[in-house]
């Protein structure tokens, strides 16, 4: 055995027991220190005869070379184990509760809000606001309802004056009418918005939210009509097919006067809609009465159109399972939470209106 | 309106089944609400009597009555009737019934400590009638004691849910000629009985000329020796299935005829009228005894019918009870009139009276039926309580004349987007009574009295198309084209903040408009207060002058429910004025309790008006608003802690006002007597946030950054304590643009070392230069400068 091989052959023993850094620092002094077991044999080198000393010399940086890949090597396999080691005593519960926040949400009628927005501006409605408080004009009379109805009674709507001129709105349709006389045909607009009535029990609030739809053009017939609102009422329930009626009613500021009912079932004691042999009253619609076109100064003999209006609270149950309308306004912290939608699920075209 | 089929199948001759006729009802427009069987919910309803009845042990107003259904044993039943007395006869409803009026099923319950097994009814709980002050008494029952007070087996009732213009489908003959227009059948044509009429009519009748006279024709008929009586089963029958209570024949064939033709009627038993009927303005404060037991005190303008000493009735609506028929009534005058619908309409509103025939008058009779009324009724009468009849006597204007519209076919398809055709239109006017004369395009059309909704193409068209079916229009697909912007400016500005409040841990609530005027008065700034005259309840008297008002009220409900590290939010309108258009949106926030609150990792700690300042800030920059031209002062108004709020305004002390935030002033926390009162709220005023310049808004600036190396520097100022540290910050981020990049205060220190007067301000800032690494020499420098700038503007010096 050479005296290369003899060296190997230790460093081959000792590196194979070397357990730290401080082993290998060791290794390394013994070996490659000022008086290290190759540094030695490198200062050898000299004395040899140029023909040996080649050999010798390339056997000799071979097995340096291959000694210090060994130490590396052994150096950062006990690196990985300390670290390994250090690592395992840190470790943490990670099922501990993260820091504590408080999660956001969106009212359900906000949120119902912007769908329907979202559906209607989809074929060229835009949203159009009007003012809560009213002249009896606009919220009665210019809509064609007369002096003595009976929706004009205390009963139904709030006043603010003794001469009853004043009036919270108990509909979005005098919007119709503001604009209508502040603009000029066509009109297609669509109105949220709040609405009152003297109204409190199970089922009614005295505040409520309603939708108005309101499409005036030259030749605009009942065929746009049902064709606007099956499209809406099949997007909004995001249904493929859905069973719809139109059954004739009335209202004073429309003519013909329809209200739309859609089919249901239950399954499960949950509420299928689009199907079924149950029907469920959605909307209210008609043709825009001539005496409404009158009063808002709109050439009924050139222009005609429709206008819908829906309760966007009730609508709102029905897509989402929500049971108590007056849930809706008591600010149930347990309530809200529950059926508020997260801020980030803004419902578009593009991406569709629910998760 | 209750119809029942075999009644409904005396006026239309059809094959058609219940479903089909249900249905096509609907169809055009008769909305069926519900369709009930009668006798076999309702055979459970006994007829009872009330042995003894004693007063409840644990309540005064409720008494514990021992009721007998005829057997040995008696039930014992709790009753809160003023009326249930001893000896009674009654109606009992055993446990397991469903009460007809509000579909509650009784349950044997324990009342106050008492077992109570079913319940005594009143005439309104079955539907009978809207009498509800107290239970029903019926007399001369004592033998029926135990059988069921619903005795005929009646057929199903069909509630008809009739719109207002349809004042001719309150009879069960106009909703028969509907029927049979839809093509379900043919109208029966009335057979008149003849009877003879030779009997002087012995009182005199006449219509005062007063102005808003509200009678237009008075007719009546005089019959004298009747003898009144129970009416026959088939009467008893049909009024039963319609939930009416049957009285006495003469009662029963007035009700039947209305229900039948909606032509109301009225029975007078004449010999208790004093010489002569008067349809006269009632003058103000007569008095006046109805047949529904109460006293009316009655204003000029209403219609009544008198006699020579006192009101008989108020005309339409009701009668009264000084000439009300008897089951002794020997003599009777039957009216049939016709009064004006606002007249009625007005005077049963101010009285609150609610009857049949007012139901129907203010909707609008037929006003050429009188005839046809006193003819069928007086026939029935006679049939059934023998008598003789007079002449018909009819007082006023005789017979209305009909209108008549030109109709062109083609507005049909213009406004329907169907065409009809000039026979089909002419086919179904016929069938609904219309007189039609065909010309070449257009029909002339004569409109029949009574149908008064009639009077327009449209009110045509609507009847076209309601008989031929809504299910005959194609619809025409939307095309999907927008022309114009959905949202405007504020519109977006109202969904954004929706999202940018609710994405920092508010929930987003939506309130009623009006609150508590005692609430709202804490949070106004002194609007003027906009009452509500008729509210639904005290504490929802006004309408709201700040969006905190009902957050207030609704976060103390919440915190008694055990929810107190809450944060609400809603968007919506405050009110400054009863103009319309005196309102503005605003969005309300409060936030109250702890952050952190029982947390193993984070130290826990009160909610403070730097969250608050932070919330509104980061949604005003969200919204919109650059963050330099956000001026943050300690203006604040009275709802909040004078030292611990502010405002935002833009870009100066001048500018829009943007924002109120801050603590709620502990008064009002106090006042309301919250159980967590660290209570922080918000304020933010969207019509003050200002639309972006849409040039800037399309075009950014370009991308600047320097690749030179940054330093930063600290300093410490020695500075009054009253000087606001934003206004210091801002002095020396404007000392030099260029180099400057970030100034923050990251400490702020009173107290030991420190004049009384003075306060330590540390403030790291970032320097660095677009064009170079900044040498130490460069930092000197502009540290000396940003030193020298502050103790020249402010007269801070340096803490050494």
């Amino acid at each position: 055995m050479s005296e290369l091989d003899k060296i190997s052959s230790i460093f081959d023993a000792k590196i194979g027991s070397a357990k730290s850094k401080e082993d290998l620092q060791n290794l390394k002094t013994e070996f490659f220190g000022k008086n290290g077991k190759i540094t030695q044999q490198f200062k050898t080198l000299a004395s040899l005869d140029p023909q040996k000393r080649k050999e010798f010399a390339s056997n000799l940086n071979k097995i340096k070379d291959d000694l210090t890949n060994q130490l590396e090597e052994k150096s950062s396999e006990i690196e990985n184990i300390e670290i390994n080691q250090k690592l395992k005593n840190e470790k943490v519960d990670i099922t501990l509760p993260v820091r504590p926040y408080q999660q956001g949400k969106i009212h359900p009628v906000s949120q119902v809000i912007d769908e329907i927005s979202s559906i209607f501006s989809e074929i060229g409605f835009s949203v159009a606001e009007g003012p809560d408080v009213e002249t009896e004009y606009n919220n009665f009379t210019a809509l064609n309802t007369p002096e003595d109805h009976p929706a004009r009674d205390m009963h139904d709507t709030f006043y603010l004056d003794e001469n009853k001129k004043i009036l919270l709105r108990t509909h979005t349709s005098p919007v119709q009418i503001r604009a209508m006389l502040n603009g000029k045909p066509p009109f297609k607009i669509i109105v949220p918005g709040r609405t009152y009535r003297c109204d409190s029990d199970q089922t009614h609030a005295p505040m409520f939210h309603q939708l108005e739809g309101l499409h005036i053009d030259k030749n605009i017939t009942m065929g746009h009509l049902k064709g606007c609102l099956d499209y809406f009422v099949k997007e909004f329930f995001e249904v493929k097919k859905i069973k719809m009626r139109f059954r004739p009613s009335h209202f004073p500021f429309t003519e013909p006067s329809a209200e739309v009912d859609i089919g249901y079932r239950i399954e499960n004691d949950k509420i299928v809609i689009g199907e079924g042999d149950k029907w469920l009253e959605v909307l209210g619609c008609g043709m825009v009465h001539p005496n409404v076109l009158k009063n808002a100064k709109v050439d009924s003999k050139k222009y005609q159109g429709f206008a819908f209006g829906m309760g966007i609270d009730r609508l709102a149950m029905l897509k989402y399972g929500i049971n108590d309308l007056r849930a809706f306004f008591e600010t149930d912290y347990r309530w809200l939470s529950h059926f508020g939608f997260d801020p980030l699920d803004v419902p578009t075209n593009y991406r569709g209106l629910s998760k | 309106m209750i119809i029942t089929l075999p009644w409904l199948k005396e006026h239309l001759k059809t094959k058609a089944n219940e479903s089909e006729i249900i249905n096509q009802l609907t169809n055009i427009g008769l909305e069926v609400e519900s369709l009930r069987e009668n006798s076999g919910e309702l055979g459970e309803f006994k007829i009872a009597k009330i042995i003894k009845a004693e007063k409840h042990p644990n309540a005064d107003k409720l008494k514990v009555c021992e009721v007998s259904l005829g057997g040995k044993e008696t039930l014992q039943v709790v009753c809160g009737a003023p009326n249930a007395r001893d000896g009674l006869i009654t109606i009992y409803a055993p446990p397991g019934a469903t009460i007809p009026k509000n579909k509650f099923k009784l349950k044997i319950a324990k009342i106050r400590g008492i077992e109570s097994k079913g319940m005594l009814c009143s005439e309104n709980e079955l539907n009978l009638s809207s009498e509800s002050e107290g239970i029903i008494e019926l007399i001369n029952k004592e033998n029926d004691v135990g059988q069921s007070y619903f005795k005929s087996k009646s057929e199903k009732a069909i509630d008809i849910s009739i719109t207002p213009n349809r004042a001719d489908c309150l009879g069960i003959r106009g909703i028969a000629r509907d029927l049979s227009s839809s093509g379900i059948g043919k109208l029966i044509s009335i057979k008149k009985k003849k009877f003879k009429q030779n009997v002087k009519h012995l009182i005199k009748t006449s219509i005062t000329k007063d102005k808003n006279q509200g009678c237009m024709t008075f007719g009546s008929c005089y019959i004298r020796n009747i003898s009144n009586k129970e009416s026959p089963k088939w009467l008893k029958d049909k009024l039963i299935a319609l939930g009416l209570k049957p009285i006495t024949a003469v009662v029963d064939i007035t009700n039947y005829v209305m229900f039948d033709l909606n032509r109301p009627l009225h029975a007078y038993d004449s010999d208790k009228i004093d010489s002569e009927i008067i349809v006269r303005d009632a003058k103000d404060g007569e008095e006046f005894q109805a047949l529904d037991n109460k006293k009316y005190k009655l204003k000029k303008g209403m219609c009544v019918i008198s006699d020579k000493s006192s009101i008989l009735g108020l005309g339409g609506i009701i009668g009264g009870t000084k000439t009300s028929t008897e089951l002794e009534t020997k003599n009777v005058l039957l009216e049939s009139a016709y009064f004006l619908p606002t007249s009625i309409r007005k005077t049963a509103r101010e009285l609150s009276i609610n009857t049949d025939a007012k139901y129907r008058f203010e909707r609008g009779i037929d006003p050429n039926s009188i005839i046809e009324g006193l003819e069928i009724a007086t026939e029935l009468i006679l049939r059934i309580c023998g008598g003789e009849a007079s002449k018909f006597v009819i007082t006023g204007k005789n017979s209305q004349k009909n209108k008549i519209i030109k109709f062109a076919i083609d507005n049909f398809e213009n406004l329907i987007g169907i065409p009809i055709s000039t026979n089909e239109a002419y086919k179904i006017l016929t069938s609904l009574g219309f007189k039609c004369k065909k010309n070449k395009k257009d029909l002339t059309i004569e409109i029949p009295s009574w149908r008064p909704d009639i009077s327009k193409d449209v009110d045509i068209i609507e009847e076209l198309i309601r008989i031929k079916g809504f299910n005959n229009i194609k619809l025409i697909q939307p095309e999907r084209k927008r022309d114009q912007e959905t949202l405007n400016f504020k519109q977006k500005l109202f969904h954004l903040s929706q999202r940018s409040f609710a994405s920092k841990g508010y929930l987003e609530t939506v309130t009623w408009s009006f609150t508590d005027s005692k609430v709202d008065k804490q949070f106004s700034k002194g609007e003027k207060e906009i009452s509500i005259l008729n509210p639904i309840s005290s504490d929802l008297d006004v309408l709201r002058r700040s969006i905190l008002s009902n957050l207030a009220i609704h976060l103390k409900k919440n915190q008694d429910r055990g929810y107190e590290d809450i944060s609400l939010f809603e968007i919506g309108p405050t009110f400054f004025g009863n103009t319309p258009g005196e309102q503005q949106v605003v969005i309300g926030g409060l936030k109250s309790g702890k952050v952190s609150r029982k947390s193993w990792i984070e130290k826990e700690r009160n909610v403070d008006v730097f969250d608050i300042k932070s919330d509104v800030i980061k949604s005003l920059i969200e919204l919109g608003v650059p963050e330099k031209d956000l001026y943050v002062s300690d203006n604040t108004k009275n709802c909040y802690h004078p030292g611990r709020s502010g405002s935002i305004n833009l870009k100066s002390e001048k500018g829009p006002h943007l924002a109120y935030f801050g603590e709620i002033h502990p008064a009002i926390t106090k006042k309301l007597d919250y159980k967590e009162p660290n209570i922080f709220g918000l304020e933010i005023f969207l019509k003050n946030i200002p639309e972006p310049n849409r040039k800037n808004r399309q075009t950014k600036k370009s991308f600047q950054a320097s690749d030179f190396q940054k330093s930063e520097r600290d300093f410490a100022f020695i500075i009054d304590k009253i000087f606001k540290i934003g206004l210091l910050e801002n002095i020396i981020r404007n000392i030099d643009t260029s180099i400057i990049q970030n100034v923050t205060t990251f400490d702020v220190y009173e107290g030991d070392n420190i004049p009384k007067d003075k306060k330590s301000v540390a403030i790291n800032i970032t320097l660095q230069a677009a064009n170079k690494t900044l040498s130490e020499q460069d930092l000197d420098q502009i540290s000396k400068k940003i030193i020298d700038v502050v103790k020249e503007k402010t007269g801070a010096t340096i803490r050494s």
